[in-house]
């Protein structure tokens, strides 16, 4: 029964049960009614080799395509440095479970600190947790503290131009939880001033989730929107694209109340939809309703400085159901991901990205309208590195013919709407075959037609 | 070994004018970002460290020596299930025809990851003995809450709205009243008989009709098995409640008993314990919920489903209007799920049911070779782990912390403390069964070193750790000054 991952030999397994006075493996289950012992192997496969493992899944491999990517919505294929690999891959972190024990924890807690940091600081807040699941379940928790903040009051209310994804989920929680959610109408992509003022005013509002940018790209104007949502004593919740934040304006200089959303663009593998993680940042006064693991700094018995798991009064192992939440690990590893990402790139670098998607994006949009088949959904407004097009091509086949070609164009958002994402990843050379290749579509598509 | 310089935070180490990154030049130069209207654009530049590559290298793998994970040595936190988190699974993960693909593109370009998520629902709704399973919860507590979900699902798709009140024993994991309350749910607590199992007596008066259901972990967080199981599962059956499982303590029933032939209707399954997949210092976890059969319709969107004909196969995924709805982005943490599928096929059938078996082994070993010198409250065989009320000499004024800390500076993990609740001085140890009788015996060894430290220098026990990077942490001062960034810190005098 030897096996590479048991160092179990016959005689050791002797002795362990001789000093324990039983005479088999089975007997150590014999407080166990036997009626609910299971008498049969699992229908599994067998054990497989190394070899046979590689060679599985290199087989299995061979059914996916990595696609040239054009796409975003939520998840974004930025350059992901490989200094970050080689730190995240060591052991020492990998392999460590929460900081409970923090004098041999400090790795840990001292990147968690640091990811603090950087967040408050990227979001323009005053402090940030730990990190959280990832960008939807971030924004729920975020509808749950208002809700907790504001006392009494259980709705909230959503815009309609926060991605569909984010909102499903958020939805989802509110009903669980006894809160009420409204959607904020759109007009011409952006979300409706007067909408959201008719619904504030009612004066019913835990809190108000916006997007930046939204969900097609477009940086919306929130002037003058949390001086409303105050003077309403309404908490205003701004869900982000992390990266973005390297050049819009910052949920902290819109003077919002939380900022959250998904930290998966700050060079995170896009890894068929996760781990990524989510982030939450917001004003000091608000942090014993913050949800999650915080790390705060403090001294050792030698007086030297060192990093804490702290305010852990806030949380399910201590508080039980009057918890702040349920959420008892963070995202860890994958802070330290964009940790470092931060650390390599800088305030500068995260601008250079979103100057080389910004450009990119409107070169892309520019050469789509060129073909004559193609219009900005919402030409007057601005957008950032993603962006919404009306085409009166056959979409579903038009993407299909662009994937053979080793391309994923868009995602069909509606029957006549594609939304389009260009990062720094994507070069010239590869937006103009993009173009090449939609021509040949629409020239075939025509011939077709005659 | 640390360096001073590079281990300071990294902002200590930044210089204006350094950078750590290169990128491709501007080829839309003729688009600029800087004609966005003015007022969208940041103002303030975040204050971000400015530092090149080999700072960065240097001052995170300084940091990692500050830490101890498993690959390190012998980690005994009890309910955690560390295990060993084999190298062939991070491999596997990495393989850029899996981690390249992104969410939204079209099914039949990512047929092989459906296929990898479609067997690992199948394989663990084979071991655990449920219907199907959905892998898109992110984590233990997050598996808790989406279980918790369906529960409520079912009763209100049967138009049963009193039911608003979940069962939790006294021993239960924090998490557990915590993801009730998240869910609208209200808390019953059933306490545990003088054995550590769950009071049927206590448990019979507390049900009716507004009861949702029961949470229970089995074997419980003292390493018990609920031998009344069965019993229980009726009970709550015939009120008409679900009964909810708690995988945190799973590992032991590999290859003996699944929680579905014990009569739980939901459950969650921690694919960082039981699976292997590495904890990364508290995640990226993967907590997937299986249902029984006449549930599934409940399970959260979105779905992988498989179609198959006399020659052909197909994975799609699916959203149904039956469904609680979402509870996230897209379909979970598909590299942890990529790690836990390696798991299962590398172990196969036949080694997959020794897990259970050696982890109980090297946790009955360790109570067994220690009772005589540690308070064991609970007599008998124990399961995966076990729990210990502090030292059996309390009149040396050491406690529990105190022989947790002092077994860092001998290189061992602390077992998890102070919990169960049940007990002042609780230290639940739970080896796995990875680890060798060696391993076993050397810490078995200084366990016993420590209590005649305690009984002969108590000092030396209770001024530990001696030998860590840093030494026993003011968290009061923590707490009280609230210093959680750097700006902060800045600020502020520790």
């Amino acid at each position: 029964m030897s096996y590479k991952y048991f160092p179990h030999t016959p005689s050791d397994i002797r002795a362990m049960l001789n000093t324990c006075g039983e005479k088999s493996l089975d007997d150590l289950y014999k407080d166990i009614p036997n009626g609910l012992i299971l008498k049969r192997e699992y229908d599994l496969p067998h054990a497989m080799s190394e070899v046979e493992i590689r060679r599985f899944f290199n087989d299995l491999g061979e059914y996916n395509r990595p696609l040239t990517c054009f796409v975003g919505a939520g998840c974004y294929d930025h350059y992901s440095p490989s200094v970050i690999n080689t730190i995240i891959s060591r052991s020492e972190f990998l392999t460590s479970y929460t900081p409970y024990q923090a004098e041999i924890s400090q790795g840990t807690l001292q990147y968690i600190f640091e990811y603090q940091s950087m967040i408050a600081s990227l979001t323009g807040m005053e402090v940030s947790n730990a990190s959280m699941y990832d960008g939807c379940t971030a924004t729920a928790e975020a509808m749950m503290m208002a809700v907790a903040a504001t006392k009494k009051r259980t709705k909230v209310l959503i815009s309609a131009t926060l991605n569909p994804i984010v909102t499903r989920v958020v939805e989802t929680y509110a009903k669980f939880h006894g809160i009420t959610t409204d959607i904020i109408a759109q007009e011409g992509g952006v979300t409706s001033r007067d909408d959201f003022e008719r619904k504030v005013a009612a004066g019913d509002v835990a809190g108000v989730i916006v997007p930046a940018p939204n969900f097609y790209g477009i940086v919306e104007d929130y002037t003058g929107w949390a001086d409303f949502c105050h003077s309403h004593k309404t908490l205003l919740i701004m869900n982000c694209v992390a990266s973005a934040l390297g050049a819009i304006k910052s949920p902290g200089e819109w003077d919002a109340d939380i900022a959250v959303g998904d930290g998966q663009s700050l060079g995170i593998p896009m890894n068929f939809g996760g781990p990524y993680v989510g982030f939450l940042a917001t004003r000091k006064s608000l942090i014993r309703k913050m949800p999650g693991r915080i790390v705060g700094a403090t001294t050792d018995a030698d007086g030297q400085r060192a990093f804490v798991l702290t305010l852990q009064a806030r949380e399910q192992h201590i508080r039980r159901e009057k918890a702040t939440s349920n959420i008892c690990s963070n995202e860890s590893l994958m802070a330290l991901y964009v940790t470092i990402y931060m650390a390599l790139m800088g305030s500068k670098g995260l601008k250079e990205v979103n100057e080389l998607g910004y450009s990119g994006a409107h070169y892309l949009a520019e050469q789509l309208c060129q073909t004559g088949h193609f219009s900005l959904a919402f030409p007057d407004k601005p957008f950032l590195n993603e962006f919404a097009v009306k085409t009166s091509l056959p979409i579903s086949d038009l993407q299909d013919f662009c994937a053979e070609l080793g391309m994923q164009f868009g995602l069909k958002i509606s029957d006549d709407t594609l939304l389009i994402c260009v990062t720094e990843m994507r070069s010239k050379t590869e937006i103009d075959m993009l173009t090449d290749v939609i021509k040949n579509f629409i020239e075939s598509a025509e011939e077709g037609k005659k | 070994m640390n360096n001073q310089y590079y281990s300071k935070l990294i902002f200590e180490l930044s210089h204006e004018g350094r950078r750590g990154y290169s990128l491709p030049d501007n080829e839309f130069k003729e688009y600029d970002l800087a004609s966005m209207p003015q007022n969208l654009l940041r103002q303030q530049e975040p204050d971000l460290p400015q530092v090149d590559e080999l700072t960065v290298v240097r001052h995170y793998t300084n940091m990692s020596n500050n830490n101890f994970g498993v690959d390190t040595g012998f980690y005994p936190l009890g309910s955690c299930t560390m295990k060993y988190n084999p190298k062939i699974n991070e491999e596997i993960c990495a393989m850029p025809a899996f981690s390249g693909l992104h969410p939204l593109q079209q099914e039949n370009t990512v047929q092989g990851a459906l296929e990898v998520y479609y067997n690992l629902q199948r394989s663990l709704a084979e071991i655990s003995g449920l219907s199907e399973f959905t892998l898109n919860p992110y984590a233990g507590a997050h598996g808790e809450l989406t279980g918790l979900m369906i529960m409520r699902s079912y009763h209100m798709s049967r138009n049963d709205s009193k039911r608003t009140k979940v069962i939790v024993p006294d021993s239960a994991h924090g998490t557990n009243p915590a993801s009730a309350a998240v869910c609208g749910l209200e808390v019953v607590v059933v306490k545990s008989r003088p054995d550590g199992t769950v009071d049927v007596d206590d448990l019979q008066p507390l049900l009716g009709d507004d009861i949702a259901g029961m949470m229970m972990t089995n074997p419980n967080t003292l390493g018990i098995f609920e031998h009344d199981i069965a019993k229980i599962a009726q009970l709550v059956h015939d009120c008409g409640g679900l009964m909810y499982y708690d995988g945190a303590n799973l590992n032991p029933m590999l290859g003996k008993c699944r929680p579905g032939d014990l009569g739980f209707d939901i459950m969650h399954i921690n694919l960082h314990k039981t699976f292997s997949t590495p904890h990364g210092g508290g995640g990226p976890g993967s907590g997937p919920v299986g249902v029984r059969a006449g549930l599934e319709q409940f399970l959260p969107n979105p779905r992988v489903k498989r179609t198959e004909g006399d020659d052909w196969y197909q994975y799609s995924i699916e959203n149904t209007d039956s469904a609680l709805g979402s509870i996230s982005s897209f379909l979970g943490n598909f590299a942890v799920i990529m790690r836990a599928y390696t798991y299962i096929l590398t172990l196969g059938r036949e080694n997959l049911a020794q897990v259970g078996p050696l982890a109980t082994l090297n946790a009955n070993y360790i109570k067994e070779s220690l009772k005589d010198c540690y308070e064991l409250p609970l007599k008998g065989v124990c399961k995966h782990e076990f729990v210990f009320d502090g030292l059996k000499d309390k009149s040396t004024g050491v406690t529990t912390l105190d022989v947790a800390k002092r077994l860092l500076d001998y290189g061992f993990h602390a077992p998890t403390i102070y919990f169960p609740l049940l007990f002042h001085e609780a230290m639940m140890i739970e080896p796995t069964e990875n680890e060798s009788k060696e391993t076993l015996d050397a810490f078995i060894e200084v366990m016993r070193k420590i209590a005649h430290e305690a009984a002969t220098d108590p000092e030396l026990v209770k001024s530990a750790p001696h030998h860590t990077p840093v030494r026993r942490l003011d968290d009061t001062k923590a707490a009280l000054k609230q210093i959680v960034t750097f700006a902060e810190l800045r600020q502020a005098e520790l």
